[in-house]
């Protein structure tokens, strides 16, 4: 049993001074599911996948990707992932093809195979014919495909997607898991996906982990969900996990500074 | 030495292809160089300090030098804002790498606009006097340039956005360039100002540029190259330390 978690959470915690975020959270991934991890905002989502992914130190609590530690094996357990996050992480400055370069180079892909590989995927994604254009120039579902090609440059294992179908179009977003799921069969590449859109939670997912105010609420398949609140379907459920009150979230600094954005840029 | 290459060239493409940029932060030491140079020239004769323009233009390099570098480095709190930092944190790399591949890339950046700066001084009337010793000038551009690039990069890895810029800019951008010697000679401050821009680390970098371009030299070449490379090893060390704690 063991062997098949490629992630392990044991005791998870992350403090901010007195709020805690992450509030002791243990549970596994095994290879080759796709496991979402669902919660309404604040819930802890981003903070978790942060700790996952290196960006975050956790205050306490064990962590293994792919069985590296990512506090101390940071290298290892980075060459082990893909990451989608959920804000756009791509140089509006640089062409597609030169962002997907750049991450080749970062996870030392041979020049060999870089090649090969960047074009694969950009025809993959559909956006080889597009290459040589600026990113400041697509659309958010070019953007979004984009980034999911270049998080699979390095062949990772483990794919992470944080709410990686906000805001686009339902065309987008079906094209979207159909990739996700192709790649999960044909590579028996591990998902790790956080969204809000439950339909797309309960037609994918193998496993699904649901979070409140750093807590893990529920834990089980969708259909086991479904069965333990005797709901009809995992939107319905996940209310009854969470309660129908809105929560507020703090504005991004991201989300602040998209006003002003235009008095910077050129 | 992959990850430092692509780094540095992702900063050169961004200069070259934001056009408005490169003119815009030309178009301010031209400013400088001709209302100042101009106007200030007849008095600065008068009282016995030579030709102005050839006093002023190195300053005015300088001056290119030390905001474009700056920028550079405060980029990154940009590159935070906008996401692309966290592609290069969660990479497999080394951040000590990323961090001295952008500081080369920024101070390439730099040093290149003040050379841009250096051959329109030209036109209007600046002359070095000895072609051979540019390439010390630049070589001078090139540390100082290292050295306000790692500065910015130290000081934007600790800010959150760009709320505090205004305060850089104001505090500490701005007093570095009055008191450095860009624009007035030092010698004959009030003791208290002359004791403060001997700490100003652009003092020696604007004296360095002006001994190369002009002949004329206030601290001593030997000074201001020891001072420079000194100073810019420690703040790339402390930069590269604060870069590496970045959490986003």
């Amino acid at each position: 049993m063991e062997k098949e978690d490629i992630i392990q959470v044991k005791n998870l915690v992350k403090k901010y001074g007195k709020f805690t975020a992450v509030n002791n959270i243990s549970f596994n991934v095994k290879k080759g599911q796709i496991f979402a991890f669902l919660g309404p905002n604040g819930a802890g989502k981003t903070t978790t996948i942060k700790m996952l992914t290196t960006l975050l130190n956790p205050t306490s609590g064990e962590i293994k990707i792919n069985g590296y530690d990512p506090l101390r094996d940071k290298d290892n357990a980075r060459h082990s992932f893909g990451i989608v996050f959920q804000d756009p992480s791509l140089d509006d400055d640089l062409t597609a093809y030169e962002n997907m370069e750049f991450h080749a180079v970062l996870y030392d892909v041979p020049l060999k195979i870089r090649k090969e590989r960047i074009e694969y995927l950009m025809k993959f994604v559909e956006l080889w014919d597009r290459k040589d254009e600026l990113v400041k120039h697509f659309s958010g579902g070019m953007k979004r495909r984009l980034e999911i090609a270049r998080g699979l440059i390095h062949h990772p294992k483990i794919l992470f997607l944080d709410e990686p179908t906000i805001g686009l179009d339902p065309q987008t977003r079906n094209h979207m898991w159909t990739y996700i799921k192709e790649l999960n069969k044909k590579e028996g590449m591990t998902v790790f996906v956080t969204t809000h859109y439950m339909e797309e939670a309960e037609k994918v997912a193998d496993m699904t982990v649901i979070i409140d105010h750093g807590k893990i609420i529920a834990h089980g398949t969708s259909n086991q969900l479904k069965k333990q609140t005797k709901t009809k379907s995992l939107e319905e459920a996940f209310l009854k996990f969470t309660g129908h009150s809105i929560r507020e979230q703090e504005a991004s600094t991201l989300e602040r500074l998209r006003v002003h954005r235009g008095f910077r840029r050129h | 030495m992959g990850v430092v290459y692509i780094m540095w060239l992702r900063q050169l493409k961004k200069y070259w292809r934001s056009k408005p940029r490169m003119i815009g932060s030309l178009a301010q030491p031209l400013l400088f160089l001709v209302a100042l140079g101009f106007g200030f020239g007849p008095i600065f004769q008068a009282a016995g300090g030579g030709n102005y323009i050839d006093f002023l233009a190195p300053g005015i390099i300088a001056m290119s030098v030390l905001f474009t570098a700056m920028f550079a480095g405060i980029e990154v709190i940009w590159d935070r804002q906008f996401g692309f930092l966290k592609e290069t944190l969660v990479a497999p790399v080394s951040r000590a790498k990323i961090m001295l591949g952008r500081t080369l890339g920024g101070a390439t950046v730099a040093s290149l606009q003040g050379f841009l700066v250096l051959l329109i001084s030209f036109l209007i009337g600046f002359r070095v006097i000895n072609i051979l010793y540019i390439p010390v000038a630049l070589l001078l551009m090139f540390i100082t340039a290292m050295f306000f690039t790692s500065l910015g990069t130290a000081i934007a890895s600790k800010l959150e956005d760009m709320q505090a810029f205004q305060l850089i800019m104001n505090f500490l951008i701005m007093p570095i360039f009055f008191l450095s010697g860009a624009l007035f000679p030092l010698d004959s401050l009030p003791k208290v100002l002359v004791t403060i821009t001997r700490f100003n680390p652009l003092s020696y970098g604007v004296d360095g540029i002006r001994g190369a371009l002009t002949g004329v030299s206030h601290l001593g070449m030997g000074m201001d190259f020891s001072v420079m490379i000194i100073i810019t090893a420690i703040i790339l060390a402390i930069g590269s330390y604060l870069f590496s704690k970045i959490e986003v």
